[in-house]
């Protein structure tokens, strides 16, 4: 625009020259930084396709693949519908099925191990030098989530939901209710939640003792000596969780939230299908024996986003510090841009960043000789470790108004050694081995 | 909203003109979410731009009396436009002009304000004792902005630029005879525009084929004044007060943009009896009613 105006000054002969074949150009310049530099202010506005009385229908299709391990599809779908008083009614189903091998917590040794499958009715090998995997590993979970949302006051909205998940072996209830006050002229808001799970596990081979070695597979039938391995069938968790939160409308381009939240989860912690290498001197396993986790873990995070609108893009960070008293204490960076193209076509880059310290418990392997600690686990998701996802999605508005867009993510976790040594012939050995992994997503809006 | 053979019509009041959108589609919920999404564009630009409206920015402006006034990117985005405007027609356009209705009452009788009065009310006019940047904005005091002849048309392209991003299925969206498409019709057809001076005894009808872009009109149909056989147009010199002479009574100007069509139909009428010859050497599509 100041070009224009510049133009129009600078140029003496263009006085009282109305006629002057610019006029069109001079206004087309004109105009076209007068929508240009308004577009932000419309893409703040986004289109609200929730409008009254009508459904709007979400879908998605996700695919997960780690290399040589689990791998996993998932499919989402919901719907949302708004009624003539704001209210707000959200129905999620999701599906998934995972499949593939899963570390079961022993070590790499420089022979081939045999290891008896959880069920007890059979057993797999491990060649040399190989991390050992559990190939036994697949489950079908469906989802049920409800959500109704209402204002209850004037600034006051509240929220309450249901959830339902069923896999094989597991079965999760939950409920939640959550508050928010609108004040500052709805520049801010405060709210409130609570959340309370009740899950049942009943796993294949039942529950393990704690620090058992692992019984010989049986193929005849006779499940005596896998049975005296066993504390029952099966046990319950309960998770209750509190949650304050806090927004605030910086200015226009501006937005950000503040979360705390303090979680108790009580009841059967230990994985049943994770176990411990007992090994001696050398480096060599003597027993494998099963782990086992403290009764409770309580978890506190506090959570800081910032979304930033840019004249075009928009700029999404969060950080998340999570600490409990099993001593992880994790960090959590995640970021997005959102940068739109011609045609309601965006891209969104992605990038996270996650580093996690070891449960106090956790250790690699178990020492011959040593007392038994009270409690120990092997299993590398409570180890130490670093992991970042990098993706990039792609999103589209079809003819018709509706949404569709693609994701493609890679997934790379290091665990890493948290002091521990190793002795004798695992010196040799790749103990920490680095999982990667290919997330592909469609999903579509209508 | 109603269903059509080849879409769906709806229609809509704002900013005191009768307003419709056409679109060519059979989804009956996309066609709503776009009345409903459009309407809501229009009311939100008039609610801030109107001067008839006491809680609107623009009447804010008007009251500031001197002080500076907080004013957003769009605001900040217009006024540059109105600054070009006033540029180009070597401040014949002018948005501080508003005023001069004090002095002119266009209700087609003989009612000519004496000259010394115009004089008087001139002394409110005149855009470059305006000052802004992207943040605030200063307005003299009994100064007013007036954002009537760039409002409507600028709101028709945001409703096509809020249809794009929506859709692709042609629609066109005419807000009281100022008029956009975002596309020509289905199999590449060209939309019929009845362009229509409702205030012209004779109830002249011209229809314009319109592939793509937009289309605005500035006439002055019933709103002139008759004095000793001479006409006098509503389309006032912003730089001396008086009306433009032989204004033709109505322009419609077509260009990719309605904002554009709108300031070229109202700039060529600025030219009095050259009008035509104006818009012929600008080579800018038109249509003149005398």
């Amino acid at each position: 625009m100041a070009e224009v105006v510049a133009v129009t000054n600078g140029d003496d002969s263009m006085k009282n020259k109305i006629h002057n074949k610019n006029l069109k150009a001079a206004l087309t310049l004109a105009t076209t930084a007068l929508f240009a530099s308004v577009h932000a202010s419309s893409a703040a506005v986004p289109p609200d396709s929730s409008n009254e009385d009508s459904w709007a229908f979400d879908s998605a299709f996700l695919y997960y693949s780690e290399a040589d391990r689990v791998s996993a599809a998932e499919a989402i779908f919901s719907a949302k519908k708004t009624f003539n008083d704001d209210s707000i009614l959200n129905l999620k189903l999701t599906v998934d099925t995972l499949s593939g091998a899963s570390a079961n917590g022993a070590i790499a040794q420089p022979n081939v191990q045999t290891f008896t499958r959880p069920s007890g009715k059979g057993d797999y090998d491990i060649n040399t030098g190989d991390t050992p995997l559990d190939d036994t590993f697949k489950d079908t979970r469906v989802q049920l989530n409800a959500q109704w949302t209402q204002a209850l006051a004037q600034n006051y909205t509240g929220s309450f939901g249901a959830h339902l998940s069923k896999e094989y072996d597991y079965l999760s209830l939950g409920i939640n209710g959550n508050i928010a006050y609108d004040f500052n002229k709805k520049n801010s808001t405060l709210s409130f939640g609570l959340s309370h799970f009740q899950d049942t596990f009943e796993p294949e081979g039942g529950l393990p003792k704690p620090f058992i070695s692992m019984p010989l597979a049986y193929h005849d039938g006779d499940d005596s000596l896998h049975n005296v391995t066993r504390q029952g069938s099966d046990d319950d968790k309960t998770t209750t969780d509190v949650m304050v939160g806090f927004t605030q409308v910086i200015n226009r381009r501006m937005v950000t939230q503040f979360n705390y939240s303090h979680s108790i989860v009580a009841g059967y912690l230990t994985d049943p299908f994770k176990i411990l290498t007992l090994i001696n001197i050398n480096g060599i396993a003597q027993d494998y024996l099963y782990e086992n986790r403290p009764d409770e873990r309580i978890k506190q995070s506090v959570f800081a986003q910032t979304k930033y609108h840019f004249d075009e893009i928009i700029l999404d960070v969060s950080y998340r510090y999570m600490w409990d008293d099993w001593q992880i204490d994790s960090h959590t960076v995640d970021s997005r841009f959102y940068i739109p193209l011609e045609n309601g076509r965006y891209l969104e880059p992605h990038l996270r960043i996650y580093q996690q310290t070891a449960a106090k418990f956790y250790q690699p392997f178990l020492m011959q000789g040593e007392a038994l600690p009270e409690f120990a686990s092997a299993d590398y998701r409570i180890g130490e470790m670093t992991t970042f996802t990098i993706g990039l999605k792609y999103g589209m508005k079809l003819s018709d108004g509706n949404d569709l867009a693609f994701r493609l993510e890679y997934y790379r976790q290091d665990p890493e050694s948290s002091g521990h040594d190793a002795p004798g012939e695992l010196a040799d050995l790749e103990l920490y081995e680095s999982i990667e992994a290919i997330i592909a997503q469609v999903s579509y809006s209508f | 909203m109603s269903e059509r053979e080849d879409g769906f019509y709806i229609a809509f009041v704002a900013m005191a003109s009768p307003c419709e959108i056409i679109i060519e589609t059979v989804k009956r919920s996309l066609a709503k979410t776009i009345g409903e999404q459009v309407s809501k564009e229009v009311w939100r630009i008039e609610d801030k731009y109107s001067r008839y409206n006491p809680n609107s920015l623009c009447s804010e402006i008007n009251r500031s009396n001197n002080k500076p006034v907080t004013i957003d990117d769009e605001t900040f985005a217009l006024l540059n436009f109105a600054d070009t405007c006033y540029q180009l027609s070597e401040g014949v356009f002018d948005i501080t002009s508003g005023v001069l209705r004090k002095a002119w009452c266009f209700d087609c009788t003989d009612n000519i304000p004496d000259s010394a009065t115009v004089t008087q009310v001139l002394k409110n006019v005149g855009w470059q004792k305006v000052t802004y940047d992207n943040l605030q904005i200063t307005l003299p005091a009994e100064m007013e902005l007036d954002f009537g002849g760039i409002a409507k048309e600028y709101a028709v392209d945001r409703a096509i630029l809020l249809i794009k991003s929506l859709t692709q299925f042609p629609a066109l969206v005419n807000l009281g005879g100022d008029l956009a498409t975002n596309s020509a019709r289905k199999n590449n057809q060209p939309w019929q525009v009845g362009v229509q001076h409702p205030g012209f005894e004779e109830k002249t009808t011209m229809v314009v084929s319109l592939f793509k872009g937009a289309l605005a009109t500035s006439g002055d149909a019933k709103r002139y004044l008759l004095k000793d056989g001479r006409r006098y147009s509503h389309i006032l010199n912003a730089k001396t007060g008086w009306p433009i002479e032989n204004a033709p009574r109505a322009i419609t100007v077509s260009a990719p943009q309605c904002i554009q069509a709108g300031i070229l139909a109202t700039l060529s009428q600025m030219q009095g009896n050259n009008a035509e010859q104006f818009l012929t050497e600008q080579d800018i599509k038109h249509w003149v009613i005398r």
